[in-house]
C-alpha cells in the first residue's frame, strides 16, 4: 500500500442547522493515486473534494493531509479565470501568490501552458479563449504548482464529448510526467471508468460509499480502451452501484 | 435609412416642440416674462455666451471635484468595510440615514460648518455628499462580487488579505465601480445645482446662480438659456462617462 496523500476517518459535514450533508465517510488516497467519485446529484461529492483539498472543515471525524500549503490544487466546474489577467497572468498567480518572484512565475506559467497545448495563448485573455482551451488554462494553473494532489471537480461537464475525450487523455498524459494524486468529482460513469484506478460510487445525499470499483489496465490508456471489456465492465459495475445507492435510505 | 431615422426622429420632435413653442408665444402674445419665445432665448444664449460657460465650468469644476473626492472616500471606506464585516454592520444603518436626507435639507448646517468665508467649500461638500453613496454601495457589492471559487483558489494558495484585495477583490469590482462612478457622477452636478441654489449670492457662480439671478431680475429668457446650458452639460458628461464606461469594460473583458 502506497502511503496516504490524504485520509478522512468517519467524515461527516453537516449543512449549517440543515441536517447532513455528507458521511459517515472514511476514504483513503494513496500518493499518485488516480480516483474518480461518483454519486448522484446532491450526494456531497463537491463537499467531498472540497473537504479533502483542506478547503472546509469536518464537522465530526478525522481528516489527514499530508500536502502542505501550495501542494493542493483545484480545477473547478468553469475555468474560473479572472478575465483582467491574460492567460499566462492567471496561471502564474498561484505561484505570484505564495511569493515566486514575478518573472520566474511568468516563466513556469509559459511552460505550464506549454504542457497543456496552449503555448501560443499566453497573452489572451479568458473571453478569447474557447471553452476547452479556457478549461486547459484553468488546467495549466493547477499543475503550476506541480502539486501533489491535483482535484477535478467536473471540469469537462460544460464540454462538447469530443473536446471531454481529447482532455480526458490529456489530463493522464500530464499525469503520467509528475503523477500526483488526482481525485476527480462526476457523474459520467464512462468518464470515471476511463480516467481512474478506483472509482468510489457515493449513495445519494447525505453521501457514504455504496462501493468501489477497480479498473485493472494501463494508464495512460491504450488506443481503443472503451471497446475493452476491462472497461465496458467497470462502467457497468458503476452503474450498479450507482442504482443500489439511489435505493439506500437517507 | 434606419439609422438615419432614428437619428433624425429626437432632431424632430424638438423641432416640432420649439416650433409649436414660437407660435404659440407669438399667436396669444403671452409677455416675454412669462415665457419668452425659444428665438428670444436663442438670442440670450448668444449674447450671454461669456457669462454661461464661464458659469457652467464652475459648476462643472465643482462637481469634478466632488466626484473625485466621493469616489476617493467612498472606495476606501468600502475597502475596509470590506475586510471587516462588523465594521460594514456599524457602517450600514448610519449610511442609510445619511442617504435618505435630503441635501438641501443639510445645506444650512454645512454653510455654517465651512464658515461664512468659504462658500465653495460647502458646495463641494454637499456634491460629495450626494455623489458618495452610489459609489460606496456598488464599491461594496463589487468587492463582494468576485467569483467564489476564485476566492477559494485564493484560500488554496494562501493569500493574504491585502493581496485578496488588491488581486481579486478590487479587480473583480470595477465594472460595480465604473457603473456607481457614472450615476455618481450625474449626482455630483445635481447636488454641485442644488448646493448653489442653497448657498446663494455668495456661493459658487456657476450656473444656478446664473439661474438665480436671472430669476430676481425677471430675466425668463436667461433663466431658461442657463437651463438649456446645464441641460447639455448634464447630456454631454453622461455621454462621456458611457463612452468611459464601455472602453474600460472592454478592457477589463479583454474584447
Amino acid at each position: 500500500m502506497t502511503p496516504a496523500t490524504v485520509a478522512l476517518e468517519d467524515v461527516e459535514v453537516d449543512y449549517r442547522g440543515r441536517g447532513r450533508a455528507l458521511g459517515p465517510l472514511s476514504l483513503r488516497i494513496g500518493d499518485g493515486e488516480i480516483v474518480a467519485l461518483v454519486g448522484p446529484s446532491g450526494c456531497g461529492k463537491s463537499t467531498a473534494l472540497r473537504l479533502l483539498a483542506g478547503l472546509e472543515p469536518a464537522t465530526r471525524g478525522v481528516v489527514q493531509r499530508a500536502p502542505g500549503r501550495g501542494e493542493t490544487s483545484v480545477v473547478f466546474q468553469a475555468p474560473t479565470l479572472a478575465p483582467w489577467m491574460s492567460a499566462a497572468a492567471n496561471v502564474a498567480l498561484p505561484l505570484e501568490l505564495s511569493g515566486t518572484p514575478k518573472p520566474e512565475a511568468r516563466a513556469r506559467a509559459l511552460e505550464a501552458l506549454e504542457r497543456v497545448g496552449l503555448g501560443g495563448a499566453g497573452a489572451s485573455r479568458p473571453a478569447q479563449l474557447s471553452g476547452g482551451m479556457a478549461m486547459r488554462a484553468s488546467l495549466a494553473r493547477a499543475l503550476v504548482t506541480q502539486p501533489r494532489l491535483l482535484m477535478l471537480d467536473e471540469p469537462f461537464a460544460a464540454l462538447d464529448e469530443i473536446t471531454r475525450r481529447t482532455l480526458a487523455d490529456d489530463v493522464l498524459g500530464l499525469w503520467s510526467q509528475t503523477r500526483p494524486a488526482i481525485v476527480f468529482v462526476t457523474h459520467n460513469v464512462e468518464e470515471a471508468a476511463y480516467l481512474a484506478e478506483r472509482i468510489v460510487v457515493l449513495t445519494r445525499g447525505p453521501g457514504r460509499i455504496a462501493g468501489e470499483v477497480r479498473v485493472e489496465a494501463p494508464l495512460p490508456r491504450p488506443a481503443g480502451f472503451r471497446t475493452w471489456p476491462v472497461f465496458t465492465e467497470a462502467a457497468e459495475a458503476i452503474s450498479a452501484l450507482l442504482a443500489k445507492g439511489a435505493e439506500a435510505a437517507p | 435609412m434606419n439609422r438615419l431615422a432614428d437619428a433624425l426622429a429626437p432632431l424632430g420632435l424638438m423641432l416640432l416642440l420649439l416650433g409649436a413653442w414660437e407660435a404659440a408665444c407669438r399667436l396669444t402674445g403671452v409677455p416675454a416674462y412669462f415665457l419668452p419665445p425659444p428665438s428670444q432665448v436663442a438670442v440670450a444664449a448668444a449674447t450671454g455666451l461669456p457669462v454661461l460657460v464661464p458659469a457652467a465650468w464652475n459648476t462643472l469644476s465643482v462637481a469634478l471635484v466632488a466626484l473625485v473626492l466621493a469616489a476617493a472616500g467612498a472606495l476606501l471606506l468600502a475597502i475596509l468595510v470590506g475586510l471587516s464585516p462588523l465594521l460594514e454592520r456599524a457602517v450600514r444603518p448610519l449610511a442609510s440615514a445619511l442617504q435618505v436626507t435630503p441635501v438641501v435639507a443639510v445645506a444650512p448646517l454645512i454653510l455654517i460648518w465651512a464658515g461664512i468665508d468659504h462658500p465653495e467649500r460647502a458646495v463641494i461638500a454637499l456634491a460629495v455628499l450626494v455623489a458618495f453613496f452610489p459609489i460606496f454601495s456598488g464599491a461594496v457589492t463589487g468587492l463582494r462580487s468576485a467569483d467564489p471559487d476564485l476566492e477559494r483558489l485564493f484560500d488554496l494558495y494562501g493569500a493574504g488579505r491585502l493581496q485578496r484585495v488588491l488581486r481579486l477583490r478590487l479587480p473583480a469590482a470595477v465594472p460595480f465601480l465604473m457603473e456607481g462612478l457614472k450615476v455618481g457622477a450625474g449626482l455630483a452636478i445635481i447636488g454641485a445645482v442644488v448646493a448653489e441654489f442653497a448657498a446663494g449670492s455668495g456661493g459658487v457662480r456657476g450656473l444656478a446662480w446664473q439661474i438665480l439671478d436671472a430669476g430676481n431680475k425677471l430675466q425668463t429668457d436667461r433663466m431658461i438659456a442657463a437651463l438649456v446650458v446645464l441641460a447639455v452639460m448634464g447630456v454631454a458628461v453622461h455621454a462621456g462617462l458611457e463612452r468611459l464606461e464601455r472602453a474600460g469594460l472592454r478592457w477589463w473583458r479583454g474584447r
